[in-house]
Protein backbone atom coordinates (compact mmCIF):
# COMPACT_ATOMS: atom_id res chain seq x y z
CA UNK A 1 0.00 0.00 0.00
CA UNK A 2 1.35 3.53 -1.05
CA UNK A 3 1.82 6.46 1.45
CA UNK A 4 0.10 9.61 0.96
CA UNK A 5 3.39 11.07 -0.09
CA UNK A 6 3.50 8.89 -3.11
CA UNK A 7 0.10 11.14 -4.34
CA UNK A 8 1.51 14.31 -3.75
CA UNK A 9 2.00 16.42 -6.48
CA UNK A 10 4.57 19.16 -7.34
CA UNK A 11 3.87 22.18 -9.36
CA UNK A 12 4.59 22.59 -13.34
CA UNK A 13 6.28 25.55 -14.92
CA UNK A 14 4.80 26.07 -18.05
CA UNK A 15 6.49 28.59 -20.83
CA UNK A 16 4.19 31.00 -22.76
CA UNK A 17 5.46 32.68 -25.57
CA UNK A 18 7.86 34.96 -27.07
CA UNK A 19 6.34 33.07 -29.88
CA UNK A 20 2.48 33.11 -28.67
CA UNK A 21 -0.57 34.70 -31.21
CA UNK A 22 -2.32 34.91 -28.18
CA UNK A 23 0.23 37.57 -26.58
CA UNK A 24 0.00 40.17 -29.24
CA UNK A 25 3.86 40.37 -30.50
CA UNK A 26 6.69 38.87 -28.34
CA UNK A 27 5.63 38.50 -24.84
CA UNK A 28 6.80 35.72 -22.84
CA UNK A 29 5.24 34.33 -19.59
CA UNK A 30 6.20 31.50 -17.44
CA UNK A 31 3.02 30.20 -15.81
CA UNK A 32 3.73 28.05 -12.87
CA UNK A 33 0.58 25.56 -12.44
CA UNK A 34 -0.59 23.12 -10.95
CA UNK A 35 -2.99 21.22 -12.31
CA UNK A 36 -5.36 23.42 -14.16
CA UNK A 37 -4.98 26.35 -11.71
CA UNK A 38 -2.21 29.24 -12.43
CA UNK A 39 -0.03 29.53 -9.09
CA UNK A 40 2.19 32.13 -10.42
CA UNK A 41 2.98 33.52 -13.14
CA UNK A 42 6.54 35.71 -14.74
CA UNK A 43 6.52 37.95 -17.34
CA UNK A 44 9.65 38.45 -19.15
CA UNK A 45 9.98 40.99 -21.40
CA UNK A 46 12.25 42.81 -23.93
CA UNK A 47 12.09 40.55 -26.87
CA UNK A 48 11.24 43.86 -28.70
CA UNK A 49 13.70 46.27 -27.51
CA UNK A 50 14.69 48.54 -30.09
CA UNK A 51 16.59 51.30 -27.64
CA UNK A 52 13.77 54.16 -28.26
CA UNK A 53 14.64 56.32 -25.15
CA UNK A 54 18.69 56.07 -25.71
CA UNK A 55 17.66 56.62 -29.37
CA UNK A 56 16.23 59.76 -28.87
CA UNK A 57 19.38 61.49 -27.42
CA UNK A 58 20.80 61.07 -30.77
CA UNK A 59 18.19 62.72 -32.68
CA UNK A 60 16.97 66.30 -33.15
CA UNK A 61 13.65 66.99 -31.55
CA UNK A 62 11.51 66.85 -34.65
CA UNK A 63 12.90 63.11 -35.28
CA UNK A 64 12.21 61.92 -31.98
CA UNK A 65 8.73 62.32 -33.29
CA UNK A 66 9.17 58.92 -35.91
CA UNK A 67 10.57 57.29 -32.29
CA UNK A 68 7.32 57.86 -30.82
CA UNK A 69 4.96 56.55 -33.97
CA UNK A 70 6.74 52.98 -33.07
CA UNK A 71 5.95 52.71 -29.41
CA UNK A 72 2.54 51.97 -29.16
CA UNK A 73 2.23 51.14 -32.80
CA UNK A 74 -1.71 51.22 -33.20
CA UNK A 75 -1.93 55.05 -31.81
CA UNK A 76 0.65 56.37 -33.23
CA UNK A 77 -1.28 60.06 -33.16
CA UNK A 78 -1.57 59.81 -29.17
CA UNK A 79 2.03 59.37 -28.83
CA UNK A 80 3.29 61.98 -31.65
CA UNK A 81 0.55 64.01 -29.36
CA UNK A 82 2.66 63.54 -25.93
CA UNK A 83 6.43 63.89 -27.36
CA UNK A 84 5.02 66.81 -29.11
CA UNK A 85 3.45 68.59 -25.77
CA UNK A 86 5.89 67.94 -23.69
CA UNK A 87 8.68 69.45 -25.83
CA UNK A 88 6.18 72.66 -26.31
CA UNK A 89 5.67 72.77 -22.72
CA UNK A 90 9.48 73.09 -22.31
CA UNK A 91 9.66 75.68 -24.86
CA UNK A 92 6.96 77.49 -23.55
CA UNK A 93 5.07 77.38 -27.23
CA UNK A 94 0.68 77.07 -27.52
CA UNK A 95 0.01 75.61 -30.60
CA UNK A 96 -3.01 77.94 -32.35
CA UNK A 97 -6.48 76.73 -31.39
CA UNK A 98 -7.10 75.08 -34.68
CA UNK A 99 -4.05 72.56 -34.57
CA UNK A 100 -5.70 72.08 -31.28
CA UNK A 101 -8.47 71.10 -32.66
CA UNK A 102 -6.91 69.05 -35.37
CA UNK A 103 -4.64 67.11 -33.35
CA UNK A 104 -7.58 66.02 -30.39
CA UNK A 105 -9.81 64.73 -33.44
CA UNK A 106 -6.89 62.46 -34.82
CA UNK A 107 -5.87 61.48 -31.25
CA UNK A 108 -9.33 60.33 -30.74
CA UNK A 109 -9.95 58.68 -33.74
CA UNK A 110 -6.90 56.47 -32.92
CA UNK A 111 -8.06 55.64 -30.05
CA UNK A 112 -11.23 54.32 -31.83
CA UNK A 113 -9.25 52.33 -34.14
CA UNK A 114 -6.90 51.16 -31.46
CA UNK A 115 -10.26 49.62 -29.22
CA UNK A 116 -11.86 48.47 -32.15
CA UNK A 117 -8.61 46.60 -32.91
CA UNK A 118 -8.60 45.47 -29.50
CA UNK A 119 -12.24 44.62 -29.66
CA UNK A 120 -11.16 42.04 -32.26
CA UNK A 121 -8.31 40.47 -31.05
CA UNK A 122 -9.82 40.23 -27.76
CA UNK A 123 -12.47 37.78 -29.21
CA UNK A 124 -9.83 36.02 -31.46
CA UNK A 125 -8.22 35.62 -27.98
CA UNK A 126 -11.41 33.73 -26.98
CA UNK A 127 -12.02 31.58 -29.74
CA UNK A 128 -14.54 34.13 -31.34
CA UNK A 129 -13.39 34.73 -35.10
CA UNK A 130 -16.13 37.14 -36.71
CA UNK A 131 -15.64 40.40 -34.52
CA UNK A 132 -11.97 41.03 -35.69
CA UNK A 133 -13.29 41.34 -39.36
CA UNK A 134 -15.68 43.69 -38.35
CA UNK A 135 -12.97 45.56 -36.09
CA UNK A 136 -10.54 45.32 -38.95
CA UNK A 137 -13.09 47.07 -41.15
CA UNK A 138 -14.11 49.83 -39.22
CA UNK A 139 -10.62 50.48 -38.15
CA UNK A 140 -9.18 50.45 -42.45
CA UNK A 141 -11.82 53.18 -42.76
CA UNK A 142 -9.98 55.47 -39.94
CA UNK A 143 -6.65 54.59 -41.43
CA UNK A 144 -7.68 55.61 -44.82
CA UNK A 145 -9.19 58.63 -43.18
CA UNK A 146 -5.43 59.41 -41.65
CA UNK A 147 -3.70 58.57 -45.24
CA UNK A 148 -5.59 61.21 -46.73
CA UNK A 149 -5.17 63.63 -43.64
CA UNK A 150 -1.00 62.94 -42.78
CA UNK A 151 -0.02 60.65 -45.62
CA UNK A 152 0.42 57.15 -44.22
CA UNK A 153 -1.60 54.93 -42.82
CA UNK A 154 0.35 54.17 -39.29
CA UNK A 155 3.28 56.00 -39.11
CA UNK A 156 2.16 59.53 -39.70
CA UNK A 157 4.65 62.08 -38.55
CA UNK A 158 1.95 64.76 -38.91
CA UNK A 159 1.71 66.16 -35.65
CA UNK A 160 4.86 68.93 -34.66
CA UNK A 161 6.41 70.93 -32.31
CA UNK A 162 3.93 73.81 -32.07
CA UNK A 163 0.88 72.73 -34.38
CA UNK A 164 0.46 69.84 -37.23
CA UNK A 165 2.14 69.30 -40.57
CA UNK A 166 -0.77 70.91 -42.60
CA UNK A 167 -4.03 71.73 -42.14
CA UNK A 168 -6.75 68.96 -43.01
CA UNK A 169 -7.46 68.95 -46.36
CA UNK A 170 -10.55 70.28 -48.13
CA UNK A 171 -14.00 67.98 -47.38
CA UNK A 172 -11.96 66.98 -44.18
CA UNK A 173 -15.38 67.73 -42.09
CA UNK A 174 -17.94 66.15 -44.39
CA UNK A 175 -15.75 62.85 -44.78
CA UNK A 176 -14.90 62.55 -40.94
CA UNK A 177 -18.58 62.78 -40.29
CA UNK A 178 -19.52 60.04 -42.50
CA UNK A 179 -17.00 58.08 -41.04
CA UNK A 180 -17.97 58.59 -37.51
CA UNK A 181 -21.33 57.24 -38.71
CA UNK A 182 -20.14 54.09 -39.72
CA UNK A 183 -17.82 53.42 -37.11
CA UNK A 184 -20.64 54.01 -34.89
CA UNK A 185 -23.03 51.51 -36.74
CA UNK A 186 -19.82 49.10 -37.18
CA UNK A 187 -18.77 49.72 -33.01
CA UNK A 188 -22.72 48.72 -32.14
CA UNK A 189 -22.26 45.77 -34.86
CA UNK A 190 -19.35 44.14 -32.96
CA UNK A 191 -20.92 45.21 -29.72
CA UNK A 192 -24.26 43.49 -30.43
CA UNK A 193 -22.04 40.96 -31.35
CA UNK A 194 -20.18 40.22 -28.74
CA UNK A 195 -20.99 42.03 -25.71
CA UNK A 196 -23.74 39.73 -24.25
CA UNK A 197 -23.33 36.87 -25.78
CA UNK A 198 -23.61 34.26 -23.67
CA UNK A 199 -19.90 32.03 -24.43
CA UNK A 200 -18.45 35.33 -24.21
CA UNK A 201 -19.60 36.26 -20.81
CA UNK A 202 -18.67 32.91 -19.66
CA UNK A 203 -15.40 33.18 -20.94
CA UNK A 204 -15.13 37.26 -19.22
CA UNK A 205 -17.28 37.82 -15.95
CA UNK A 206 -15.74 36.95 -12.80
CA UNK A 207 -12.28 36.02 -14.88
CA UNK A 208 -9.02 38.40 -13.88
CA UNK A 209 -10.45 40.21 -10.99
CA UNK A 210 -9.14 43.13 -9.24
CA UNK A 211 -10.51 45.58 -6.89
CA UNK A 212 -10.06 48.91 -6.68
CA UNK A 213 -7.43 49.66 -4.27
CA UNK A 214 -5.05 47.02 -5.66
CA UNK A 215 -5.42 48.01 -9.00
CA UNK A 216 -4.06 51.87 -7.48
CA UNK A 217 -1.26 50.40 -6.10
CA UNK A 218 -0.24 48.42 -8.86
CA UNK A 219 -0.31 51.52 -11.28
CA UNK A 220 -3.25 50.60 -13.58
CA UNK A 221 -4.39 53.34 -15.81
CA UNK A 222 -6.49 53.58 -18.51
CA UNK A 223 -9.94 51.77 -19.40
CA UNK A 224 -8.38 48.83 -17.47
CA UNK A 225 -8.29 50.95 -14.39
CA UNK A 226 -11.88 52.67 -14.62
CA UNK A 227 -13.15 48.90 -15.27
CA UNK A 228 -12.43 48.71 -11.40
CA UNK A 229 -14.38 51.03 -10.78
CA UNK A 230 -11.83 54.08 -10.06
CA UNK A 231 -12.49 56.94 -12.73
CA UNK A 232 -9.40 58.60 -13.28
CA UNK A 233 -9.01 60.03 -16.58
CA UNK A 234 -6.27 62.44 -17.52
CA UNK A 235 -8.54 63.93 -20.18
CA UNK A 236 -10.99 65.26 -17.39
CA UNK A 237 -8.25 65.09 -14.48
CA UNK A 238 -5.49 66.80 -15.95
CA UNK A 239 -7.04 68.53 -19.22
CA UNK A 240 -5.12 69.53 -22.25
CA UNK A 241 -5.55 70.36 -25.52
CA UNK A 242 -9.36 71.12 -25.92
CA UNK A 243 -10.56 68.69 -23.89
CA UNK A 244 -11.76 71.02 -21.70
CA UNK A 245 -14.14 72.44 -24.43
CA UNK A 246 -15.84 68.99 -24.87
CA UNK A 247 -18.59 67.02 -22.98
CA UNK A 248 -17.97 63.36 -22.46
CA UNK A 249 -18.43 60.73 -19.65
CA UNK A 250 -15.94 58.56 -18.47
CA UNK A 251 -17.11 55.33 -18.47
CA UNK A 252 -16.55 53.73 -14.97
CA UNK A 253 -16.89 49.45 -14.30
CA UNK A 254 -17.81 47.85 -11.40
CA UNK A 255 -16.51 44.53 -11.15
CA UNK A 256 -13.03 44.90 -12.33
CA UNK A 257 -12.99 41.78 -14.14
CA UNK A 258 -12.04 41.01 -17.86
CA UNK A 259 -15.78 41.44 -19.03
CA UNK A 260 -15.57 45.58 -17.40
CA UNK A 261 -12.15 46.25 -18.84
CA UNK A 262 -13.57 45.20 -22.38
CA UNK A 263 -16.67 46.67 -21.87
CA UNK A 264 -14.79 49.76 -20.75
CA UNK A 265 -13.52 50.10 -24.00
CA UNK A 266 -16.58 49.63 -26.07
CA UNK A 267 -18.44 52.34 -24.35
CA UNK A 268 -14.94 54.73 -24.82
CA UNK A 269 -15.84 54.00 -28.33
CA UNK A 270 -18.58 55.69 -28.21
CA UNK A 271 -17.92 58.44 -26.12
CA UNK A 272 -14.99 58.96 -28.77
CA UNK A 273 -17.25 59.21 -31.53
CA UNK A 274 -19.55 62.13 -30.13
CA UNK A 275 -15.96 63.66 -29.03
CA UNK A 276 -14.73 64.18 -32.80
CA UNK A 277 -18.16 65.43 -33.63
CA UNK A 278 -18.29 68.53 -31.17
CA UNK A 279 -14.59 69.09 -32.01
CA UNK A 280 -15.78 69.27 -36.02
CA UNK A 281 -18.99 71.69 -34.88
CA UNK A 282 -16.51 73.82 -32.72
CA UNK A 283 -13.51 74.05 -34.87
CA UNK A 284 -12.55 77.52 -36.94
CA UNK A 285 -10.29 78.03 -39.17
CA UNK A 286 -7.11 79.71 -38.48
CA UNK A 287 -3.22 78.71 -38.52
CA UNK A 288 -2.41 75.26 -37.08
CA UNK A 289 1.06 75.82 -36.63
CA UNK A 290 2.56 78.15 -33.86
CA UNK A 291 4.98 81.01 -34.39
CA UNK A 292 8.51 79.16 -33.79
CA UNK A 293 11.92 78.59 -34.88
CA UNK A 294 12.00 75.88 -37.86
CA UNK A 295 14.57 73.89 -35.42
CA UNK A 296 13.10 73.18 -32.12
CA UNK A 297 15.89 73.89 -29.46
CA UNK A 298 14.28 74.18 -26.21
CA UNK A 299 16.06 76.43 -22.95
CA UNK A 300 17.85 74.34 -20.21
CA UNK A 301 15.02 72.23 -17.90
CA UNK A 302 12.67 69.63 -17.75
CA UNK A 303 9.52 68.81 -17.77
CA UNK A 304 7.20 66.28 -17.42
CA UNK A 305 3.75 65.58 -19.24
CA UNK A 306 1.23 62.95 -19.20
CA UNK A 307 -1.82 62.40 -21.54
CA UNK A 308 -4.66 59.71 -22.33
CA UNK A 309 -3.39 56.99 -24.40
CA UNK A 310 -6.01 54.47 -25.39
CA UNK A 311 -4.03 51.96 -23.32
CA UNK A 312 -3.66 54.45 -20.31
CA UNK A 313 -1.85 57.54 -18.62
CA UNK A 314 1.46 57.72 -21.06
CA UNK A 315 3.84 60.01 -19.99
CA UNK A 316 7.05 61.56 -21.10
CA UNK A 317 9.80 63.24 -18.70
CA UNK A 318 12.01 65.06 -21.29
CA UNK A 319 15.29 67.09 -20.17
CA UNK A 320 16.48 69.43 -22.18
CA UNK A 321 20.55 70.82 -22.23
CA UNK A 322 19.74 73.45 -24.48
CA UNK A 323 20.99 71.97 -28.04
CA UNK A 324 18.70 70.64 -30.82
CA UNK A 325 18.90 66.92 -29.02
CA UNK A 326 17.10 65.95 -25.80
CA UNK A 327 19.25 65.16 -23.50
CA UNK A 328 16.79 62.60 -21.96
CA UNK A 329 13.90 60.86 -23.46
CA UNK A 330 11.80 58.80 -20.55
CA UNK A 331 8.56 56.91 -21.10
CA UNK A 332 6.23 55.92 -19.10
CA UNK A 333 4.69 53.53 -21.26
CA UNK A 334 0.97 52.52 -19.88
CA UNK A 335 1.10 48.95 -21.45
CA UNK A 336 4.75 48.38 -19.32
CA UNK A 337 2.68 49.29 -16.02
CA UNK A 338 -0.38 47.87 -17.00
CA UNK A 339 1.51 44.82 -16.90
CA UNK A 340 2.15 44.80 -12.83
CA UNK A 341 -1.20 43.75 -12.64
CA UNK A 342 -0.74 40.66 -13.99
CA UNK A 343 0.57 38.65 -11.26
CA UNK A 344 -2.45 39.53 -9.24
CA UNK A 345 -4.85 39.21 -11.39
CA UNK A 346 -3.51 35.64 -13.11
CA UNK A 347 -3.31 33.87 -9.56
CA UNK A 348 -5.53 31.73 -9.14
CA UNK A 349 -7.07 31.79 -12.20
CA UNK A 350 -7.46 28.85 -14.85
CA UNK A 351 -4.49 27.94 -17.45
CA UNK A 352 -6.92 28.44 -20.22
CA UNK A 353 -8.26 32.17 -18.57
CA UNK A 354 -4.58 33.34 -18.92
CA UNK A 355 -4.92 34.05 -22.56
CA UNK A 356 -8.33 36.42 -21.63
CA UNK A 357 -6.62 38.08 -18.77
CA UNK A 358 -3.80 39.11 -20.73
CA UNK A 359 -5.61 40.11 -23.89
CA UNK A 360 -7.80 42.44 -21.52
CA UNK A 361 -4.65 44.45 -20.58
CA UNK A 362 -4.52 45.03 -24.42
CA UNK A 363 -0.80 45.48 -24.25
CA UNK A 364 1.36 46.65 -27.03
CA UNK A 365 5.14 45.74 -27.12
CA UNK A 366 6.49 48.20 -28.89
CA UNK A 367 5.59 49.92 -25.91
CA UNK A 368 6.04 47.75 -23.07
CA UNK A 369 9.78 46.93 -24.47
CA UNK A 370 10.51 50.61 -25.98
CA UNK B 1 -28.50 30.91 -27.40
CA UNK B 2 -29.36 34.48 -28.06
CA UNK B 3 -26.29 35.42 -28.27
CA UNK B 4 -25.17 33.04 -30.48
CA UNK B 5 -28.60 33.31 -32.84
CA UNK B 6 -28.48 37.36 -33.12
CA UNK B 7 -24.44 36.72 -33.98
CA UNK B 8 -25.31 34.10 -36.78
CA UNK B 9 -28.19 36.70 -38.02
CA UNK B 10 -25.29 39.29 -38.36
CA UNK B 11 -22.76 37.19 -40.12
CA UNK B 12 -25.69 35.54 -42.61
CA UNK B 13 -26.45 39.52 -43.20
CA UNK B 14 -23.02 40.58 -44.35
CA UNK B 15 -23.63 36.95 -46.95
CA UNK B 16 -25.53 39.51 -48.52
CA UNK B 17 -23.55 42.39 -49.12
CA UNK B 18 -20.17 43.56 -51.38
CA UNK B 19 -17.05 42.52 -49.59
CA UNK B 20 -15.01 45.47 -48.80
CA UNK B 21 -11.60 43.92 -49.06
CA UNK B 22 -9.84 44.42 -52.59
CA UNK B 23 -7.60 41.08 -53.91
CA UNK B 24 -4.03 42.72 -53.95
CA UNK B 25 -1.48 41.50 -56.45
CA UNK B 26 -4.71 41.88 -59.34
CA UNK B 27 -6.17 44.50 -57.38
CA UNK B 28 -4.86 47.67 -56.51
CA UNK B 29 -6.81 50.37 -53.86
CA UNK B 30 -6.17 54.52 -55.32
CA UNK B 31 -3.80 55.96 -52.43
CA UNK B 32 -4.92 59.29 -51.15
CA UNK B 33 -3.80 62.57 -52.57
CA UNK B 34 -1.54 62.98 -49.62
CA UNK B 35 0.06 59.67 -49.34
CA UNK B 36 4.00 59.33 -48.76
CA UNK B 37 5.28 57.01 -50.55
CA UNK B 38 8.99 56.31 -51.29
CA UNK B 39 10.86 59.91 -51.87
CA UNK B 40 11.45 60.94 -55.69
CA UNK B 41 13.59 63.40 -57.06
CA UNK B 42 11.94 65.90 -59.24
CA UNK B 43 13.12 67.39 -62.39
CA UNK B 44 13.39 71.03 -63.31
CA UNK B 45 11.39 71.11 -67.18
CA UNK B 46 12.85 74.38 -67.84
CA UNK B 47 16.37 73.36 -67.62
CA UNK B 48 16.02 69.68 -68.28
CA UNK B 49 17.79 68.81 -64.95
CA UNK B 50 16.80 67.77 -61.33
CA UNK B 51 16.29 70.48 -59.01
CA UNK B 52 18.16 69.18 -56.67
CA UNK B 53 21.67 70.72 -55.55
CA UNK B 54 23.21 68.54 -53.84
CA UNK B 55 23.08 70.69 -50.35
CA UNK B 56 22.99 67.67 -48.70
CA UNK B 57 19.99 69.12 -45.68
CA UNK B 58 18.33 65.97 -46.57
CA UNK B 59 20.95 63.07 -46.29
CA UNK B 60 21.88 65.20 -42.88
CA UNK B 61 18.14 65.01 -41.05
CA UNK B 62 17.29 61.64 -42.29
CA UNK B 63 16.47 60.19 -38.81
CA UNK B 64 18.03 56.75 -40.73
CA UNK B 65 20.63 58.04 -42.28
CA UNK B 66 19.27 56.05 -46.24
CA UNK B 67 20.44 58.82 -48.31
CA UNK B 68 24.04 60.02 -49.64
CA UNK B 69 24.83 62.68 -52.19
CA UNK B 70 27.30 64.27 -54.09
CA UNK B 71 27.38 67.65 -55.93
CA UNK B 72 29.77 68.64 -58.62
CA UNK B 73 29.22 72.02 -61.06
CA UNK B 74 26.93 72.54 -63.16
CA UNK B 75 27.84 72.71 -66.58
CA UNK B 76 24.63 74.38 -67.48
CA UNK B 77 25.17 76.78 -65.22
CA UNK B 78 28.50 78.28 -67.55
CA UNK B 79 26.76 78.05 -70.52
CA UNK B 80 23.97 80.31 -68.71
CA UNK B 81 20.90 77.76 -69.33
CA UNK B 82 20.84 76.95 -65.54
CA UNK B 83 20.42 79.25 -62.54
CA UNK B 84 21.93 76.56 -60.10
CA UNK B 85 26.15 76.77 -59.99
CA UNK B 86 25.81 73.43 -58.45
CA UNK B 87 23.69 70.18 -59.35
CA UNK B 88 23.89 66.88 -58.11
CA UNK B 89 26.15 64.54 -59.39
CA UNK B 90 24.99 61.26 -57.59
CA UNK B 91 22.22 60.27 -55.00
CA UNK B 92 21.12 57.00 -53.59
CA UNK B 93 18.60 56.48 -51.55
CA UNK B 94 18.26 52.89 -49.82
CA UNK B 95 14.47 52.42 -50.02
CA UNK B 96 14.92 49.37 -47.21
CA UNK B 97 15.95 51.96 -44.98
CA UNK B 98 13.68 54.80 -45.65
CA UNK B 99 11.23 54.90 -42.93
CA UNK B 100 9.05 57.08 -44.98
CA UNK B 101 8.46 60.34 -42.74
CA UNK B 102 8.64 63.12 -44.98
CA UNK B 103 11.42 65.32 -42.89
CA UNK B 104 13.75 64.91 -46.05
CA UNK B 105 10.65 67.17 -48.25
CA UNK B 106 10.39 69.60 -45.46
CA UNK B 107 13.96 70.66 -44.85
CA UNK B 108 14.81 70.86 -49.01
CA UNK B 109 14.28 74.94 -50.02
CA UNK B 110 14.81 73.32 -53.09
CA UNK B 111 11.57 71.71 -54.48
CA UNK B 112 13.71 69.29 -55.43
CA UNK B 113 12.21 65.60 -53.09
CA UNK B 114 9.12 65.03 -52.88
CA UNK B 115 6.89 61.49 -51.30
CA UNK B 116 6.33 59.80 -54.36
CA UNK B 117 3.56 57.87 -55.09
CA UNK B 118 5.65 54.51 -55.03
CA UNK B 119 5.33 52.07 -52.26
CA UNK B 120 6.05 48.62 -53.66
CA UNK B 121 9.34 47.36 -52.44
CA UNK B 122 9.74 44.12 -53.97
CA UNK B 123 12.58 43.98 -57.14
CA UNK B 124 14.00 41.26 -58.52
CA UNK B 125 17.69 42.28 -57.85
CA UNK B 126 19.78 41.93 -54.86
CA UNK B 127 20.33 45.39 -54.54
CA UNK B 128 16.80 46.10 -56.04
CA UNK B 129 15.80 48.73 -52.96
CA UNK B 130 19.09 50.57 -53.39
CA UNK B 131 17.63 53.41 -55.55
CA UNK B 132 20.11 55.30 -57.70
CA UNK B 133 19.68 59.41 -59.06
CA UNK B 134 18.12 57.79 -62.21
CA UNK B 135 15.61 55.76 -60.94
CA UNK B 136 14.36 58.58 -58.54
CA UNK B 137 14.20 61.18 -61.15
CA UNK B 138 12.23 58.55 -62.81
CA UNK B 139 9.88 58.17 -59.80
CA UNK B 140 9.68 61.36 -60.16
CA UNK B 141 8.59 61.94 -62.94
CA UNK B 142 5.88 59.31 -62.98
CA UNK B 143 4.84 61.33 -59.78
CA UNK B 144 4.59 64.20 -60.95
CA UNK B 145 2.13 62.73 -63.82
CA UNK B 146 -0.12 61.18 -61.92
CA UNK B 147 -0.41 64.16 -58.66
CA UNK B 148 0.29 66.91 -60.92
CA UNK B 149 2.99 68.40 -58.98
CA UNK B 150 3.85 71.47 -59.39
CA UNK B 151 7.46 73.71 -57.64
CA UNK B 152 5.92 75.52 -54.45
CA UNK B 153 8.54 78.39 -54.94
CA UNK B 154 9.00 78.67 -58.60
CA UNK B 155 10.77 81.74 -59.06
CA UNK B 156 13.66 80.85 -56.35
CA UNK B 157 13.56 77.26 -57.82
CA UNK B 158 12.64 76.82 -61.67
CA UNK B 159 15.30 77.45 -64.33
CA UNK B 160 13.52 79.71 -66.47
CA UNK B 161 11.77 81.89 -63.79
CA UNK B 162 15.17 82.41 -62.05
CA UNK B 163 16.69 83.33 -65.18
CA UNK B 164 14.13 85.31 -66.07
CA UNK B 165 14.11 86.87 -62.99
CA UNK B 166 18.02 87.85 -63.30
CA UNK B 167 17.76 89.11 -66.69
CA UNK B 168 14.75 91.49 -65.15
CA UNK B 169 16.90 92.25 -62.81
CA UNK B 170 19.78 93.46 -65.06
CA UNK B 171 18.15 94.44 -68.09
CA UNK B 172 21.06 94.59 -71.14
CA UNK B 173 23.69 95.02 -69.09
CA UNK B 174 26.24 92.41 -68.65
CA UNK B 175 27.48 92.33 -65.39
CA UNK B 176 30.90 91.00 -65.75
CA UNK B 177 31.55 88.37 -62.37
CA UNK B 178 29.44 90.69 -59.82
CA UNK B 179 26.12 88.96 -61.18
CA UNK B 180 27.19 85.14 -60.24
CA UNK B 181 26.57 86.41 -56.49
CA UNK B 182 23.00 86.17 -57.39
CA UNK B 183 22.64 82.70 -58.13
Amino acid sequence: MRTQAAYETVDMMLNMGPQHPATHGVFRMVLTVDGERVVDVTPHIGYLHRGSEKLAEHESYGQVVTLFDRLDYVSNLNNELIFCRAAERLMGVEPPERAQYIRTILAELNRLASHLLFIGTYAIDLGGMTPIMYGFRERERIQNLFESVTGARMMHNFIRIGGVKEDAPPGFAPRVRALLDDAERGVAEIDRLLTFNEVFLARTRGVGVIDAPSALSCGLTGPSLRASGVAYDVRKDYPYEVYPYLSYKVPVGENGDCWDRYYMRVLECYESVSMVRQCLDQMEDGPVMAQMRRIARPPKGEVYVHGENPRGDIGVFLVSDGTDKPYRVKVRPPSFCNLVALRPMMRGAYIADAVAILGSLDIVLGEVDR
Amino acid sequence: MIGTMRGLLTTARWLLRRPVTAHYPEQHMPVQERYMGFPALLTDDTADEPFCTGCMVCVRECPTQCMSAQMHDNPKFADGSSHRRKIIEEFEINLNRCILCGICVDVCSFDAIEMSYEHELASYARAGARADLTLLLEQGKRYVETSGWTPANPEKNSAGAALAKKAAAAPAAPASGGNEESA
